[in-house]
């Protein structure tokens, strides 16, 4: 098959900025949420992470798909994205592990894709107008068609995309040596990774859907509760709010990362806000409030908790603030300063990403101890 | 935790002289850390011995001592200063040598020194193989290092962890000669064998294979809070056993997926932290199998390098600066990222654009040297390009090394490619050898329809490189069948990095043809920042890089608020005679535009200089130095003016055709270079000029080169037109010689005229640096050759000031180059030479522009030279800018040459052609104790204590050397003299002792010299082609350090200088004091 196309395929942003390219994967149009991410390695976990759902994802690296795709670096079990923007794609795979190029994984997924695109200029646009919707279509497309349909297309605020993303039934994943804990997972959009590195630490995972009851859950007795990452607005997603509040309430442990985190910020009374353009990518530094050290991390979200004065959370004054940006000082991590609850902004999973922030895990594992001690 | 308030001073070591394997990027780092500590209130004391670094510009540091790097001389720096900290993580290897030797003996500790930076602990483990390897191994990690071995049954211990293939290498043999690889046992005990008997301590290094395995390095920082961050990563094209330095390299790695480069970042942390640098920054290189992604730690230096250097320019992060910062306390997200101004150094750059670093060679100037490359680094330069794709930064990277290839391009001659036939069979055959011609190789295989598959089993280079390649081939092809070349083509092409050139060659047309369509079809390109960031946040400074992309980001004008702007042209990539003092000369001139109020605009393209650091001037393209790259940023800046005679002939050359394209060149005419390069021009403004210059002649061809030369007379120097370093240049004695020259040589520069001039023999030499505006001449220093006439001016050292030249002549020679000056018309600076014999001046050359010897001059008189004549050719005179007439030397003042022996085979005697890579400056109060601050700083350690001297010399120098013999004998020296020299002197009464010459007899002379009998060589060349055996006899001296002496003036220079480490006092002062000094004694002339 071939898979590098030269078909001229336009990218049209919602405020009428027009990019043009070539196309790349399946025929388009696809509409969604104009992103960007500055991993400069990673594409195919990026594909796969269920947080990019409804969004057009653009890598600020240039040369994307040179190492191809393999099975192993995939977050989930098909791409995500609902689309892909690209300065240059790379018609050859080559690594070790390769299986496949990408071109020709974009295409078996039926992903719309668009390549040979100014994604500078792209990025510096919504870096100053901010995250706004867009349609990768042919460019034979008639502009102001196209541009009636993106406006039709929902925006991200108040978008409950964790349905579409979430697992339909509970699975386990079980753990590797001697299970030690075992811990219940909301799946929001989970990254396979986030399962993996809990059972590595000895848990047995149930992984359960979004919708899952509290009873449901307790009936289980877990010994912690983790909440997944998501796409969407977390004022969208109310179902995990009573669990984080009746779990913690008698000591069970509860960890949220990224949307689980915006999540735990809401359950406690906290708010919850969109980002100009939100972070997407490898390299924010976050210092751990009272340590002076700085972790290196991976981030993929539009909407943050709101911080207040000293470390506070509005709203919710039986939270602290633990982790703070240090691009945009914007609240990057919390904890409960009674109850066993903490949670990060940031992949501390980090695929892709550095791994300076696996620690979080073992803090969880030892307070799931403590619970039991 | 802030600043350390408990330091005082810091003391920082450079690295002395330009070297192979140590460039200017020592310069840049150091000049950087510098500036970070004294803007942070520090008193900052800095040595080096090389004069034509920027760092040592007086008004750098608080205390410049230029002297030798070695723990003697740098003791009695710190016995006087008293520093609170050593830094010595800022100068290369040579520093962090030198640290650690001060370390060992006690100096630091005896004067309360703290090593900041890097830890004594930490060099050591990192510097030691077997610390290293066990440091490795516990924290889980693999290195190719095996072990040493004195026997066969040692090797069989070895073999055992590192299995096969292992490489032998013999130690202490020069280039590793003797070694091989085994892939058996069989092997194996064959390689050691024939190692152990090729050392001279009977000794193999075994190491595990990795050759064609994938090469990469990370560049990490780590705070005192173990903040750990990767700054940059980079992927060598060329496969492992390339060294490095002589790879072309990209960033950021482009063949690892996440899940590979994250265990890479995880193994640099826990590197960094298990060696220990507790603050600052370090290189880490690992080796990964491209079959199944085992990794191995290959080195780890502590300290900044070439490649952080070239990471700091590929990211916008500057690993030196925070790396200081850092060592006086400083936590990483206490320091601001410069480059955005608003977010901290915590992070870790991303980039959205692709950087290749292609190495630069010398071969040409090293015709016996091995060219094949290998573990051993053998390139003088590097140029560094950026690109929004791969292929695009690889056309212009080749674009930027200045090698007369328009991009990847191949030569028209097959040999020019290092190719002896281009089929199937030879064109694969040659890819197994790694050259510096490889990469035109390549293109000729794509060409040839050889697969990538095939190239790859040949080169190990990563079949997505070779793709890249490929994919330029193909839209080669497809330009060059167009019926027609549309814009959209057009632009394509440019997008993809072509320049006009390669385009004009493609479809058999005019460079100005290519440029006109596209002008007349808008295709300019546009410019892109290079921000960390990838374009996250907004970026404060104007770093820049050519694109042709939809959106523009450089405002023309220059800087915000500053004045009008002017365009400096850099040097491009460091080669044999264009290096730092270029580099050195722009930088003073944006200095002094800045504080003149104008906005100023640097182009350059090598990473390793201080005028590529972005907050040198106030805008850096970081773009080759081509007449398309240079115009089009021109055509946009539309500057006031545009400065070329500060770069050498990089942009000289560009001078012509910038200014028929419109390009407001300022400081001297085009016109009036012409009339100083021309030959016929030029002997008209010596008829004017009243100047006396040797016979000479042109010719075209051997035939007329012969009539020319027997018209003249012999010896004749011949050399083609426009040439740089001396390049081809040669003494030819005869007819055969000329037939030689033309057979061999002339390929330099096959399309120009060949000049003749008779070579004035047992002349002396004087370099000439002058300053005018036009009307006032300053003649900044006159600097006496101390090699006679017939040795490259950058190759001879030379003393300031001119100590054996009598006042006649100096004035003579004044008025020479005052009246050349004000004939050419010359607003900038002027450099002539002269020969001068029997009282009579003859002028050689007329360079109307700076010269390798600007800050050698600068920094002897306190003058600067660079920064006046950029001040003069923005429109300023000479009476307004209060410059002494001919400024006085601040004591005495010899500078010497580095030369890069020990890395090539090739003999060391010295001649019209340069070689020398780098210079040293001694600074004394007496001549002699100059030359021998000059000779240890050049790592030619005279023998102080006296010894064995060996006099070996030809027959015209047996009368000269006499009176010298007896200077050394009353120095308590023994003298050793072979036959000849032996008779001659013995007849004189002139006890010696005899001693043999390779083939007369065992002992001879090199084996005295291995087993450190000889203290001291002199050795003149016999006839006009050295013999085998002074050959062989000049590199074991060279191997085993024995400092030696190959010319009588250098001799006599020697005498001198022992007799001054004698009797003077070993004091050591500082440019500051110097220079202060003459301001005491020398008032400055009334404005």
């Amino acid at each position: 098959m071939e898979v590098i196309l030269t078909e001229p395929t336009i990218l049209l942003l919602e405020d009428g900025r027009l990019f043009t390219g070539l196309r790349l994967g399946a025929l388009g149009p696809a509409f969604g949420e104009v992103v960007f991410n500055t991993s400069m390695t990673g594409y195919q976990e990026i594909l796969t992470d269920p947080s990019y759902a409804g969004q057009l994802v653009t890598m600020t690296y240039p040369l994307i798909g040179n190492y191809g795709v393999n099975p192993e670096d995939e977050e989930s079990r098909v791409p995500q994205v609902s689309g892909f923007v690209v300065r240059e794609i790379s018609r050859v795979a080559s690594s070790w592990r390769a299986t496949g190029s990408l071109p020709e994984y974009l295409m078996r997924h039926g992903i719309v894709g668009i390549s040979s695109v100014d994604t500078r200029a792209l990025t510096r646009h919504i870096r100053s107008e901010g995250a706004m919707r867009g349609a990768i279509a042919p460019a034979s497309a008639d502009p102001r068609e196209l541009r009636d349909l993106l406006l039709m297309h929902p925006r991200m605020e108040g978008l409950d995309l964790v349905g579409g993303v979430s697992t339909d039934e509970p699975y386990i994943v079980e753990a590797e040596g001697d299970e030690k804990f075992r811990v219940m997972a909301y799946d929001f959009g989970i990254k396979a990774h986030l399962p993996r590195l809990l059972a590595a630490r000895g848990c047995r995972v149930m992984v359960i859907p979004f919708d899952t009851t509290v009873e449901e859950i307790l009936a289980e007795a877990p010994d912690g509760l983790f909440i997944s990452n998501g796409p969407g607005d977390p004022a969208a997603v109310r179902e995990a709010e009573e669990a984080i509040l009746k779990l913690s309430q008698v000591g069970v442990p509860v960890f949220g990362i990224c949307l689980g985190h915006q999540l735990i910020g809401r359950a406690f009374g906290g708010s919850t806000y969109k980002l100009p353009f939100g972070h997407h990518g490898g390299n924010h530094p976050v210092e751990r409030i009272g340590h002076g050290t700085v972790e290196i991390t991976a981030q993929n979200h539009g909407f943050a908790v709101l911080g207040g004065k000293e470390w506070s959370v509005p709203g919710a004054p039986e939270l602290r603030v633990t982790h703070v940006n240090l691009y945009d000082h914007t609240v990057e991590g919390m904890e409960h300063k009674t109850r066993p609850v903490f949670s990060v902004q940031y992949h501390p999973e980090a695929a892709p990403g550095p791994h300076d922030s696996r620690y979080l895990f073992d803090r969880f594992i030892a307070l799931m101890e403590a619970h039991r001690a | 935790m802030p600043r350390r308030d408990d330091l005082q001073s810091v003391l920082i070591l450079g690295s002395g002289p330009i070297v192979i394997g140590q460039a200017c990027e020592f310069d840049y780092s150091g000049t950087q850390a510098v500036r970070a500590l004294r803007e942070d209130g520090y008193r900052v004391i800095l040595v080096n011995s090389n004069p034509a670094t920027i760092m040592t510009d007086p008004d750098i540091a608080d205390r410049t001592y230029i002297e030798p790097l070695t723990p003697e001389w740098v003791e009695r720096v710190i016995e006087r200063e008293r520093p609170s900290a050593l830094l010595p993580t800022m100068g290369g290897q040579t520093a962090l040598n030198l640290a650690m030797d001060l370390h060992k003996r006690g100096v630091l500790e005896r004067y309360g020194v703290e090593l900041i930076g890097a830890e004594a602990r930490s060099i050591a483990m990192a510097e030691n193989r077997e610390e290293f390897s066990a440091a490795m191994a516990r924290i889980g990690l693999d290195v190719a290092h095996g072990g040493f071995a004195k026997s066969i049954d040692d090797a069989y211990q070895i073999v055992e962890s590192t299995g096969y293939p292992a490489i032998v290498r013999p130690s202490f043999t020069l280039g590793g000669t003797g070694g091989g690889i085994a892939y058996n046992l069989e092997e194996l005990e064959v390689q050691v064998r024939k190692g152990i008997d090729a050392s001279p301590i009977q000794e193999v290094l075994i190491d595990r294979s990795v050759i064609g395995w994938k090469e990469f390095e990370l560049e990490v920082v780590r705070d005192a809070a173990d903040n750990v961050v990767v700054v940059c990563s980079i992927e060598n094209f060329d496969a492992m056993g390339v060294h490095t330095g002589d790879s072309v390299t990209v960033a950021p790695a482009q063949t690892l997926t996440d899940v590979e480069y994250q265990r890479m970042r995880d193994a640099a942390i826990a590197i960094i932290r298990e060696i220990g640098v507790e603050a600052g920054g370090c290189n880490i290189q690992f080796a990964v199998n491209p079959e199944n992604g085992e990794m191995l730690v290959v080195e780890m230096n502590p300290r900044v390098s070439r490649s952080s250097a070239l990471a700091s320019k590929a990211t916008g992060f500057p690993i030196a600066r925070v790396g200081a910062k850092l060592a006086v306390g400083y936590l990483l997200p206490e320091l601001p990222n410069n480059i955005t101004k608003t977010t901290p150094a915590s992070f870790e750059p991303v980039l959205d654009y692709v950087v290749v670093k292609f190495p630069r060679f010398a071969f040409e100037k090293f015709p016996e040297a091995d060219s094949v490359l290998g573990v051993q680094m053998k390139s003088v330069g590097e140029t560094m390009a950026i690109g929004r794709t791969f292929r695009a930064a690889w056309q212009k990277g080749l674009r930027g090394l200045e090698i007369d290839r328009p991009g990847w391009v191949t030569a028209k001659r097959l040999e020019d490619d290092g190719l002896k036939a281009d089929d199937r069979d030879t064109l694969l055959a040659t890819l197994r050898r790694p050259t510096a011609e490889r990469v035109f190789q390549l293109k000729r295989a794509i060409e040839s329809h050889i697969t990538i598959h095939d190239m790859h089993e040949a080169t190990f280079i990563d079949p997505w490189f070779l793709d890249q390649l490929v994919g330029i081939v193909e839209m080669e092809r497809e330009y060059t069948d167009a019926s027609d070349v549309t814009g959209d083509l057009l632009r394509r092409m440019k997008r993809e990095g072509f320049g006009d050139q390669q385009l004009a060659i493609m479809r058999d047309e005019r460079e100005e043809d290519v440029r006109q369509r596209r002008w007349d079809l808008g295709i300019r390109p546009t410019y892109n920042v290079v921000d960390t960031c990838a374009g996250e946040f907004p970026a404060e400074t104007p770093y820049f890089y050519s694109s042709y992309e939809d959106e523009d980001e450089s405002e023309a004008g220059g800087r915000k608020g500053a004045g009008e702007s002017i365009v400096i042209l850099g040097s491009g990539p460091n080669r044999i005679g264009q290096g730092i003092e270029f580099d050195y000369c722009c930088v003073q001139a944006v200095l002094a535009l800045r504080e003149a109020g104008y906005s100023t605009i640097m182009v350059n393209s090598n990473p390793e200089t201080v005028s590529t650091d972005f907050d040198v001037s106030d805008k850096l393209y970081f773009e080759p130095l081509t007449l398309e790259d240079t115009l089009e940023i021109i055509h946009r800046e539309h500057p006031k003016g545009v400065i070329v005679q500060l770069g050498g002939q990089t942009p000289l050359k560009l001078a012509e055709g910038l200014e028929a394209l419109g390009a407001p060149i300022i400081g001297t005419s085009v016109d009036a270079i012409d009339r100083a390069e021309d030959r016929e021009r030029f002997a008209e403004v010596c008829h004017i000029v009243g100047a006396t210059v040797p016979d000479n002649g042109v010719a075209m061809n051997e035939d007329q080169a012969v009539s020319v030369a027997d018209r003249i007379g012999y010896p004749v120097l011949v050399r083609p037109s426009y040439v740089l370093g001396g390049r081809a240049m040669r003494i030819v004695y005869d007819q055969a010689g000329l037939k030689d020259y033309f057979d061999t040589a002339i390929r330099a520069s096959p399309n120009h005229p060949v000049l003749i001039d008779r070579f004035i023999e047992d002349a002396f030499e004087a370099d000439v640096d002058a300053l005018s505006d036009g009307t006032v001449v300053v003649v900044g220093g006159i600097m006496q050759h101390i090699e006679d006439a017939g040795v490259h001016s950058g190759d001879s050292a030379c003393v300031l000031p001119p100590h054996l030249l009598s006042g006649d002549v100096l004035s003579e020679i004044r008025n020479l180059t005052s009246r050349f000056a004000l004939e050419l018309g010359v607003v900038g600076l002027l450099n002539v030479q002269y020969a001068i014999r029997d009282s009579v001046v003859y002028v050689l050359e007329v360079n109307p522009r700076g010269s390798r010897t600007i800050p050698f001059v600068s920094k002897a008189t306190g003058v600067p030279l660079a920064r006046l004549a950029a001040r003069v050719m923005a429109g300023e005179g000479l009476a307004g800018l209060n410059v002494p007439e001919e400024p006085p030397v601040a004591g005495v003042a010899v500078k010497e040459a580095a030369f890069p022996f020990n890395r090539f085979d090739v003999d060391v005697l010295l001649g019209p052609e340069m070689r020398s890579t780098g210079e040293v400056m001694g600074f004394d109060d007496s001549f002699g104790m100059a030359f021998a601050k000059a000779q240890a700083a050049v790592g030619n350690h005279l023998p102080e204590d006296g010894g064995s001297l060996v006099v070996t010399v030809n027959d015209p120098d047996k009368l000269t050397v006499t009176p010298m013999v007896r200077r050394f004998r009353d120095l308590g020296f023994t003298i050793l003299a072979t036959r000849g020299t032996h008779a001659y002197l013995t007849d004189l009464g002139i006890e010696c002792e005899r001693i043999f010459k390779v083939g007369e007899g065992r002992p001879d002379i090199v084996d005295k010299i291995v087993s450190g009998e000889v203290h001291l060589l002199v050795n003149t060349p016999f006839g006009k082609k050295s013999q085998y055996d002074d050959y062989a006899m000049r590199r074991a001296a060279i191997t085993y350090e024995v400092p030696y002496l190959t010319t009588m003036s250098a001799t006599n220079a020697a005498c001198d200088a022992l007799i001054a480490l004698r009797t003077r006092t070993h004091q050591v002062t500082s440019l500051q004091e110097r220079v202060e000094r003459l301001r005491q004694t020398v008032p400055a002339r009334e404005a």
